[in-house]
């Protein structure tokens, strides 16, 4: 049965990105709900009730998230747009700003009067300039209509928001990083706790959510948290998209519940491997998340289920790699990510992604030494749990993964100084 | 007395002048950066001269994101995504190989009159509509070498 379309519902109309298309299609109206019959302290009931969890990728329970915010009103908060979309494999929030801006700006403008904060930043990606053009007139159009500014709808609650433009750092989607970034400093992680629900930009309280996350607020405040609720599983409620990519024969965004296995959104939806080929391995939720293998095909696409698999729900960015596809080539493209990417403030990141590139480099050219898959093995537990933020722990995953799946094959690079695929 | 004045920036509803104008700084670099197609040493200068910062920090904070650039660069960025989904589904490679032999430069290389530069990347958010590739700010998806090879000779003014 087809699932019905929440948060994509809007991408395919034309000029879907307008104002007035929004609104023709009940846009703004969970706003004025919200103003109406709701008071900050009813909607984090209703969001936490809702049991919405982030889909940037750590999953955090977006109630709580609201809750932890201080309640004084005299303190200055702020809530953040996460758009710094750059996990490989993962290209939703770049759809829903370019196509359906508005709804990502409502969903932050009822989470800005949930927590009481004055001002919205929306941090998006240096590369994304179609969606910073498209995120700025969208904010123009919300302010002449009277949905940000002053006395919004007549509520006397005042919000302005800002687009703030980054320039090229995937650490600037872990939050502090963002928030270091929008001070205009590099773009390093703060440590934690302190977490930004207590000390964020310039020190206030600040809320951070996906951009994901927030399209889901105004469905939740006009249909309900019961109804919410009754997609997905236990612990992981509501709508998702599923980016699928790589070998497939129909790659795209696939909006279905949370819950859904990897085999139903491959096959069916994703149209199966290409060229009939067989499948070898999945990436479910982005270049951070432990690669799976086909005996996990029905292992269902929600947090609980695959942190249970070994792997994690991550951003859904599904990457499928068939058995043409070689292993040790896929770790060491992921893994030159990391190196790259890794902003260099602790010692573990920054010197142990780069030998893992420079081991499996050497594998994957078939020079590899003896001992190289345990070196690689132990390096990777050398990073985990010791590097400052969570991306040192993502980056050994494509390579501890592999490993653990393919040993076989990192074996045959060694031995045969060859690939196994392409013989 | 300092207790007081934290309570007055957390009161305050919005940052201190000081904190404004470094948050300007990623802006401000862009626009330096315009002028030339990278950041020359004058530009940053004057970065830190608006902003009142040390020139240590701009340039630190500069060096930090990959959009700003410290050398000169061709009139056209190339920028191809070579990440794990372009590369399976079976097109990044070919589309880098043509690019190299219509330009005749390597990766990283820019062409002599100028005009490109050759750049590989990894993720541009197009996964599920790959190749893909920037320029400039341009993104372009389902590339294939027929239209490159158009867009190549429409940039070259051919």
């Amino acid at each position: 049965m087809a699932f019905e379309r929440i948060l994509l519902r809007n991408v395919g109309r034309p000029n879907s990105e307008k104002i007035d298309t929004y609104l023709e299609h009940g846009g703004y109206q969970a706003l004025r709900k919200t103003i109406h019959e709701y008071t900050p302290e009813d909607l984090i009931a209703i969001v936490r009730k809702s049991g919405l969890r982030g889909r940037g990728g750590a999953g955090f329970p977006a109630g709580l998230k609201w809750s932890f915010m201080p309640k004084d009103s005299e303190v200055t908060k702020y809530v953040c747009v996460n758009t710094d979309e750059g996990e490989p494999g993962t290209f939703k929030d770049r759809l829903l700003v370019e196509r359906d801006p508005h709804s990502v700006i409502e969903g932050a403008i009822i989470a800005s009067y949930a927590v009481g904060a004055c001002r919205a930043f929306v941090y998006i990606r240096g590369e994304f300039f179609l969606g910073v053009k498209r995120w700025m007139k969208a904010i123009d159009d919300a302010y002449a209509r009277g949905f940000l500014g002053k006395d919004i709808l007549g509520s006397g609650f005042d919000l302005d928001m800002s687009v703030h433009r980054g320039a090229g750092a995937y650490i600037c989607g872990e939050e502090t990083a963002m928030l270091e970034s929008l001070e205009g400093n590099r773009g390093e992680p703060r440590l934690k706790p302190p977490y930004p629900a207590q000390v964020g930009l310039w020190g206030q309280p600040t809320l951070v959510h996906n951009v994901e996350t927030l399209a889901c607020v105004p469905h939740i405040v006009l249909r309900g948290p019961e109804w919410f609720a009754s997609i997905g599983t236990e612990e992981s409620k509501g709508p998702k998209i599923f980016c699928v990519s790589g070998d497939v024969e129909k790659p795209g965004n696939y909006e279905l519940p949370l819950g859904t296995t990897l085999r139903e959104i491959i096959y069916e939806h994703a149209g199966g491997i290409k060229g009939g080929r067989k499948l070898k391995a999945v990436v479910p939720g982005g270049a951070s998340t432990p690669m799976l293998t086909p005996e996990h095909l029905d292992v269902p696409m929600a947090f609980e289920t695959l942190s249970k698999a070994g792997s994690m729900l991550g951003t859904g960015g599904i990457t499928v790699i068939d058995e043409d596809a070689c292993i040790v080539d896929a770790a060491l493209r992921l893994s030159k990510f990391f190196a790259h990417e890794s902003c260099g403030k602790c010692t573990p990141c920054r010197v142990g992604t780069q030998h893992l590139v420079d081991i499996l480099q050497r594998v994957e050219d078939g020079l590899g030494r003896e001992g190289d898959v345990d070196r690689l093995l132990g390096l990777c537990h050398g990073i985990v749990g010791r590097a400052f933020c969570p991306m040192g722990d993502a980056a050994v995953n494509p390579t501890l993964s592999s490993i653990k799946h393919f040993r076989e094959e990192y074996e045959y690079h060694m031995q045969h100084h060859r690939c196994l695929v392409a013989s | 007395m300092l207790a007081e004045e934290q309570k007055s920036i957390l009161h305050s509803g919005t940052p201190t002048q000081k904190q404004a104008r470094r948050s300007m700084l990623l802006t401000a670099l862009y626009i330096a950066q315009e002028q030339h197609g990278y950041l020359t040493k004058d530009a940053m200068r004057r970065v830190a001269e608006r902003l009142g910062l040390p020139l240590k920090d701009v340039y630190s904070t500069a060096s930090f994101y990959s959009l700003y650039r410290m050398e000169t660069a061709g009139r056209y960025v190339i920028q191809v995504c070579d990440g794990l989904s372009c590369h399976l589904a079976d097109g990044a490679d070919t589309l880098i190989d043509y690019i190299r032999q219509q330009l005749g430069i390597e990766v990283g290389e820019t062409t002599r009159d100028g005009l490109f530069t050759l750049q590989t990347v990894q993720c541009v958010a197009s996964c599920g509509t790959s190749p893909a590739l920037r320029i400039n700010d341009e993104l372009y998806e389902n590339m294939t070498p027929d239209n490159v090879n158009r867009l190549l000779d429409q940039l070259a003014g051919r």
